[in-house]
């Protein structure tokens, strides 16, 4: 081995013995060490290359012979006697070269590929079906281009038939949720009726997750939106030296709504999301088909806990935001109104209405059944693809603010019509 | 294939044989390779050599650490101890440029393929093209799709999806993905667990295949002892934490080991010996 070679290599590895300095030549090389000129004899046009031909010097080569094969020479010789070292990238490179040329009708030869490189080329033959797709090869013409009108119909009906395609898959995924909240009424009713199917360690794993582990980020949540509350509507109450209202504005818009919202809108950004990638990564790893092949139901053993759990934690979590956001409120209107909090209970009780409270909490079930459905319907729509499990992620998400949004609203009409 | 046998005279040869970049000389090198978990040791100062266009099989019992042992060829798992030489390069010394170098050198196709399951089966294959050579997408493809026919993959199979394809198929995906920068060397992780028997010998002889063809070397885990004996030049026994013997089939059957003795002498080991050697004494097993 000559070794001074080894060590003028960027990759020369010295060890600390002096023994075994064989570090392999494919090593050694410098990148991008390919060439090839053009030389022309007569009617004959000789493409000489030289050095390494393998995938990562052949770009060199690539954009070099498709301009060299321009002129009309209708011999062409390939040299590869200048060639050290050859893979089977290169060797189809040549080959769809040679092919190239001979659709053209061209003749083509290549120079001494000796037996080394043989076997490569024999290896490395084209692909039957790329002519047929109508791309082009190193050595052809590119066809003419279709007529501009027609290709912009073409793409106009394309772009249509995906469109319909995308509104066809969203309509039966709507009707898929319908059926899968249909299973789950039939199941659910079920477990209604013979409560010991109920599976109750997974019930409470599931409050403490979706429950008792969002009660901080609840918490100082609402106790923010009911600062906010309170504060502005102190500044603009007090404009027309109304801002001792502040408690009553405080009290509507936080127990009827606020923090109904802000709480659902947590649970399905916390919840929704983890039920969906739980389930999505068991569906990918087939371990829901493993439920259904032991003849287990896993819409008993997943879906019915996560919703139950779902449906109990959310009202003692909204009851829980209320009493902060008052708190908030509170503390609000101390600091921007001076009042104490003995005057803003007093205030509070004078003002408060029970039918506020149980408006907001009546609607929380339905929210958290919302949540969870969605969170456990887009999970069993998962793949076996890496991708499908994050993008279901972010749909049911979405869905699920969706659908809590949209069922508000649904309860705000109905109260008003029942004038609540 | 192999041009020289691989088994050292004395230590002098073995020397001499690292130093040198022919055939016959030392590719991989593992010297008092060390792995523990904990307290749990899995590997002891252990050897071993792979050399150029040989195809190794690395056996031992479940949780022998054979995974393990791979993974710290790879550099995915580096040794608490010993030394890992691949094609010269010190891997635990060397710096990221020449390791990247090396890396680009080996395939590794691993147990269920790997394949990135957001790209399609060409594309898959055409990945390492993408990332480390500046061909044009057309040749890339052309690239990608030679790979996948040495695979033997069919044309329909090309557009589809991981997800979509059957373990077999996968498997052939990921061998062409590993081919698609002809490395020098191949690693494979239980090439033919989970295969029919019709597949898993496909598989066999187009690693042999391609072996021959394309010059690799090739080290393999696995548990088939058809494998074993139908592409193997050198089997390596991964027992006690460290290489308790390696050696051709014939040279292992006459060492007075265990395990080795149990491995290859029970009744699937004599089985696939007398299919690979018919017509000597592991043919009394046959039907008569």
């Amino acid at each position: 081995m000559d070794r001074d070679a080894v060590q003028a290599s960027a990759l020369t590895y010295r060890p600390p013995s002096g023994v075994g300095a064989g570090v392999c030549p494919a090593l050694r090389e410098p990148r991008s060490s390919s060439s090839m000129h053009a030389v022309r004899e007569g009617a004959t046009l000789r493409l000489v290359f030289a050095g390494v031909m393998t995938a990562e010097t052949l770009h060199v080569p690539e954009k070099a012979v498709p301009d060299a094969l321009r002129s009309a020479h209708t011999d062409v010789v390939l040299d590869l006697q200048g060639v050290s070292r050859m893979d089977t990238a290169g060797a189809l490179f040549l080959n769809l070269t040679l092919d190239g040329l001979r659709r053209a009708g061209r003749s083509c030869v290549l120079h001494d590929p000796g037996e080394r490189f043989t076997r490569l080329l024999r290896i490395a033959p084209p692909a039957a079906e790329t002519a047929a797709n109508g791309q082009t090869r190193p050595g052809e013409e590119r066809g003419k281009q279709a007529a501009p009108a027609a290709f912009f119909v073409e793409r106009l009906i394309a772009t249509l038939e995906r469109a319909d395609a995308a509104l066809l898959a969203r309509l039966r995924s709507v009707g898929a949720l319908v059926g899968f909240f249909g299973a789950f009424l039939c199941i659910g009713g079920g477990m209604i009726l013979h409560p010991g199917r109920m599976r109750f360690t997974s019930l409470v794993f599931h409050m403490e997750q979706c429950g008792l582990r969002a009660v901080p980020i609840v918490a100082l949540l609402t106790f923010l939106i009911g600062m906010v509350v309170a504060y502005m509507g102190a500044q603009q109450l007090g404009m027309f030296g109304a801002q001792d209202f502040a408690v009553n504005l405080l009290e509507i818009t936080v127990l009827r709504e606020m923090a109904v919202l802000i709480t659902s809108i947590v649970a399905a950004g916390r919840t929704a999301s983890s039920f969906t990638a739980q389930i999505g990564a068991m569906t990918a790893n087939e371990e829901t088909a493993a439920l259904l092949s032991m003849g287990l139901d896993p819409m008993v053993l997943l879906v019915v806990p996560r919703v139950s759990a779902m449906i109990l934690c959310l009202p003692m979590l909204v009851f829980l935001a209320d009493i902060t956001a008052l708190l908030g409120g509170a503390c609000a209107l101390y600091f921007s109104l001076d009042m104490d909090l003995q005057a803003f209970i007093t205030r509070f009780y004078a003002v408060a209405k029970l039918k506020h409270l149980v408006v907001g909490l009546v609607k929380t079930p339905f929210f958290a059944a919302a949540i969870a459905l969605v969170g456990c319907f887009h999970g069993f729509r998962a793949t076996r693809n890496a991708e499908s499990v994050g993008f279901l992620t972010t749909v049911s998400v979405v869905q699920a603010i969706f659908f809590v949004i949209l069922l508000d609203a649904l309860f705000a009409l109905f109260f008003t019509v029942l004038r609540i | 294939m192999v041009e020289e046998e691989c088994g050292y005279q004395d230590e002098t040869d073995r020397k001499q044989r690292e130093n040198r970049s022919g055939p016959g000389s030392v590719v991989v090198a593992l010297r008092g390779v060390c792995n523990r978990f904990c307290d749990h040791t899995v590997h002891d100062n252990l050897d071993l050599d792979i050399c150029r266009g040989e195809i190794l099989g690395l056996i031992g019992n479940s949780g022998a650490g054979k995974s393990v042992l791979l993974r710290s060829i790879l550099g995915l798992r580096p040794p608490n101890a010993g030394s890992v030489r691949i094609m010269g390069i010190e891997m635990g010394k060397a710096g990221e440029k020449e390791k990247n170098a090396v890396r680009r050198r080996w395939g590794v196709l691993f147990q269920d393929g790997a394949l990135f399951s957001s790209l399609s089966v060409e594309e898959n294959a055409a990945f390492p093209l993408r990332e480390f050579t500046r061909l044009s997408p057309a040749l890339r493809r052309e690239i990608a799709r030679l790979k996948l026919s040495l695979a033997g993959l069919p044309a329909s199979a090309y557009a589809r999806f991981p997800g979509e394809l059957s373990g077999g198929m996968r498997k052939r995906a990921g061998l062409a993905r590993a081919l698609a920068l002809d490395p020098d060397i191949l690693f494979l992780d239980e090439p033919t667990a989970g295969l029919d028997p019709l597949s898993a010998a496909a598989f066999d002889r187009l690693v042999r295949a391609l072996r021959d063809d394309l010059r690799l070397t090739v080290c393999l885990v696995t548990h088939d002892l058809d494998t074993l004996y139908a592409v193997c030049d050198r089997v390596a026994v991964l027992a006690d934490k460290h290489i308790a013997a390696v050696g051709d089939i014939a040279s292992l059957l006459r060492l007075d080991h265990p395990w080795i003795q149990e491995y290859f002498n029970g009744p699937r080991g004599r089985a696939a010996f007398a299919q690979a050697a018919p017509g000597s004494d592991g043919c009394s097993l046959k039907w008569t």
